[in-house]
């Protein structure tokens, strides 16, 4: 009889060698005449497992990990194929408290399933959500995303069926639906995870938009950097043509909705989305002015829905589980669960999907386990490169966009890095600025001129050179990118810097200039 | 990796009619001449320029914008070193300054040999295994000071 076992395809797996350990795993079995059969699933999420082998047994899914090229020979003979005892078993997966405490709705299949088998996809629950919307029609289906309260999970947290909603009502003979999955914040790879864990799911939700605004047309913008997502949303798109499911008849119904693919080249400004409606154009990924909202004049003037993977991705469950199961998660007016990622100086890193209101605290101390160094938490930094530092003081802040924003910071793409007790916040709000001038799009004057004045003023505070004046210099140039930039990278690159200044004021005295490599 | 061939009018004129058709082709085209260059090399610019009816300034202008578009071939090697916050977090910027002492050259420079290029990359979506990087396109975590200047010298590619 064959035995399945399961060793990840995820980028963060292969990058810590899950193809030699699958090709290792494929030669003992050769070796030893057994029958395996090696599916290359997602991550489950929790990386310090990785690579984490799950072989399929009559008590369920077993895991051992992390697992090193070298160690799988031992590790067959030890009775892998059996899920033996071995001292990097770690039984169910699911049973795991990381992966346990978790309420995974839109990450349900990650690390599950075959992510390029439609029959896995079909079998856990998958095209429902389509089922449901082809029955439903475009205002019902929009009317199920408003009443689920889902709001758009790339960061800025606009209700979802209001921009659905603008798009349909919206009169023209062509409409598209645009999937941001330019990820491009540190310390986020939800979209990432997403794409190669399971691409069908993002597909439906593409087809769920299309139908319900009207747009016939739908491209995924997605990074350069995530090779493994663009190949594994490519196989997935050519799999669903040939399904039927994208084209010219979608699952046989009188809808259209093609899809394809557009990779970025590099530049952290078009996950802004009017700049990525530009590079889809074939231009420099330079920020337009608003209005028009894309909704009335996006991709080529055209009406066009822009949201992003993990939006997308909320709505088959929505439509599959009715609105209230969705909005019945949550806290305030942010409802539903957040795939929030994990990252930095921290224990367990990774992916947990979870109802908003949980706290910085619970996250990073209980889930996260605290660092992986052993030193102590000095800062958090929330939401990505223009996401606010948080010190422990205020660890008691619920996951919520409210709640972070009366706090001074943003919760973003979900993306929380954990830094110990030696960062130097100085030098974070000086790569803060950095990052904004090395990605400006130079469109407009405060994020162009003023990312490259702020690195020199930190430069000068951090030499010891008029201190105080330099400082309320800082903070007037904060404010003038705060309020005078076109989009969120000028106005938002102040987050760092003020609450680095604010939280961390010891770390800007007087001081020798540091030598760093020019950029 | 297959080694980037040398300039051929002949190829470039394929690849941009194969990408033309589709509504906003440039990027599709650009990349398809870098992968086969490696590079966008000036001579493609009045060719792209000419498939898509628009102004050879604006075809520059777009080379020029986006970090990935080389007007010169890199280094047989390319090492993209993450330097966002969550790797810096884990010992970044020590693995950055060693693996750059190995190659002897600074961020986004090539050896003189033209053996190797070291260039920044602002997150690869490792972040929970990181410092990561990129090494001919092959992602690699968890990487220390040691394991980067190996990677560099190619010990371990």
């Amino acid at each position: 009889m064959s035995v399945r076992v399961f060793v990840p395809g995820d980028m963060a797996a292969v990058a810590v060698g899950a193809d030699a350990v699958a090709a290792a795993v494929a030669s003992e079995a050769r070796r030893l005449g057994r029958n395996v059969e090696i599916v290359r699933n997602g991550s489950r999420g929790l990386f310090e497992l990785e690579t984490l082998v799950e072989v399929e047994t009559p008590a369920g899914r077993i895991g051992y990990g992390p697992i090193y090229p070298n160690e799988v020979a031992g590790l067959v003979a030890a009775g892998l194929f059996e899920g033996a005892d071995h001292p990097k078993r770690v039984g169910r997966p699911e049973d795991l408290p990381f992966l346990k405490r978790q309420t995974r709705l839109t990450f349900a299949r990650c690390g599950v399933i075959d992510p390029q088998s439609l029959d896995d996809y079909r079998d856990h629950g998958g095209w429902k959500g389509l089922e449901r919307a082809l029955a439903l029609g475009p205002e019902a289906i929009v009317d199920a995303v408003k009443a689920s309260g889902l709001r758009g999970r790339g960061g800025a947290g606009f209700p979802t069926g209001i921009k659905w909603d603008t798009v349909r009502l919206a009169n023209a003979r062509q409409k598209y639906v645009v999937c941001n999955a330019d990820e491009g914040d540190s310390g986020t790879f939800a979209d990432r995870m997403l794409m190669e864990g399971d691409p069908f799911l993002l597909i439906e939700g593409m087809i769920v938009a299309g139908i319900a605004t009207g747009a016939t047309r739908g491209y995924i913008y997605t990074r350069s950097e995530y090779p493994f997502a663009i190949d594994a949303m490519q196989q997935a798109i050519e799999t669903a043509y040939a399904a039927g499911l994208l084209g010219s008849s979608v699952a046989g119904s009188s809808y259209t909705f093609d899809l394809s693919v557009r990779v970025g080249a590099g530049a952290y400004v078009c996950g802004e989305e009017t700049a990525l409606l530009d590079s889809l154009e074939g231009k420099r990924g330079q920020v337009r002015a608003k209005p028009p909202l894309p909704a009335h004049a996006g991709l080529f003037g055209r009406p066009t829905l822009i949201n992003n993977v993990l939006s997308l991705a909320a709505v088959p469950f929505i439509l599959a589980e009715g609105p209230e199961s969705y909005r019945d998660f949550g806290m305030g007016r942010s409802r539903g669960t957040m795939p929030i990622q994990l990252a930095g100086d921290i224990r367990n890193g990774g992916l947990y999907e979870t109802a908003f209101g949980v706290t910085l605290g619970e996250l990073v101390e209980e889930i996260g386990g605290g660092t992986l160094s052993g030193r102590p938490v000095r800062a958090v930094q929330v939401g990505g490169p223009l996401g606010a530092y948080f010190p422990r003081a205020l660890f008691d802040t619920p996951f919520d966009y409210e709640a972070f924003t009366e706090r001074g910071g943003l919760i973003g793409h979900g993306g929380v890095v954990v830094f110990n007790d030696t960062v130097d916040m100085a030098q974070q709000a000086r790569f803060a600025l950095e990052f904004c001038a090395i990605e400006s799009c130079g469109k407009c004057t405060p994020c162009r001129i003023g990312s490259t004045r702020g690195v020199e003023t930190v430069d000068k505070i951090a030499a010891g050179e008029r201190p105080a004046e330099n400082l309320a210099l800082l903070e007037d140039l904060c404010e003038t990118m705060k309020f005078g930039s076109l989009c969120a990278l000028g106005g938002f690159t102040p987050y760092p810097v003020m609450s680095a200044l604010t939280h961390f004021p010891e770390d800007f005295g007087a001081r020798q200039p540091r030598l760093e490599p020019a950029e | 990796m297959s080694p980037p061939r040398p300039w051929n009018a002949e190829v470039a004129r394929s690849l941009i009619d194969a990408e033309e058709s589709q509504e906003g082709a440039l990027l599709p085209i650009l990349h398809r001449l870098q992968h086969a260059f490696g590079c966008v090399p000036d001579e493609a610019v009045p060719l792209v320029a000419e498939a898509l009816n628009i102004s050879r300034a604006e075809v520059h202008g777009v080379v020029t914008f986006y970090h990935d578009f080389r007007r010169q071939p890199a280094g047989r090697r390319v090492v993209k070193l993450c330097q966002a916050e969550a790797c810096q977090a884990r010992g970044g910027r020590a693995v950055t300054a060693a693996a750059l002492a190995e190659a002897g050259v600074a961020l986004g420079g090539t050896t003189a040999d033209g053996e190797l290029t070291v260039e920044a990359v602002y997150c690869l979506g490792l972040c929970a295994s990181g410092p990561a990087a990129l090494v001919d396109g092959q992602p690699v975590a968890r990487l220390n000071e040691a394991g980067a200047a190996a990677l560099v010298s190619g010990e371990m590619a």
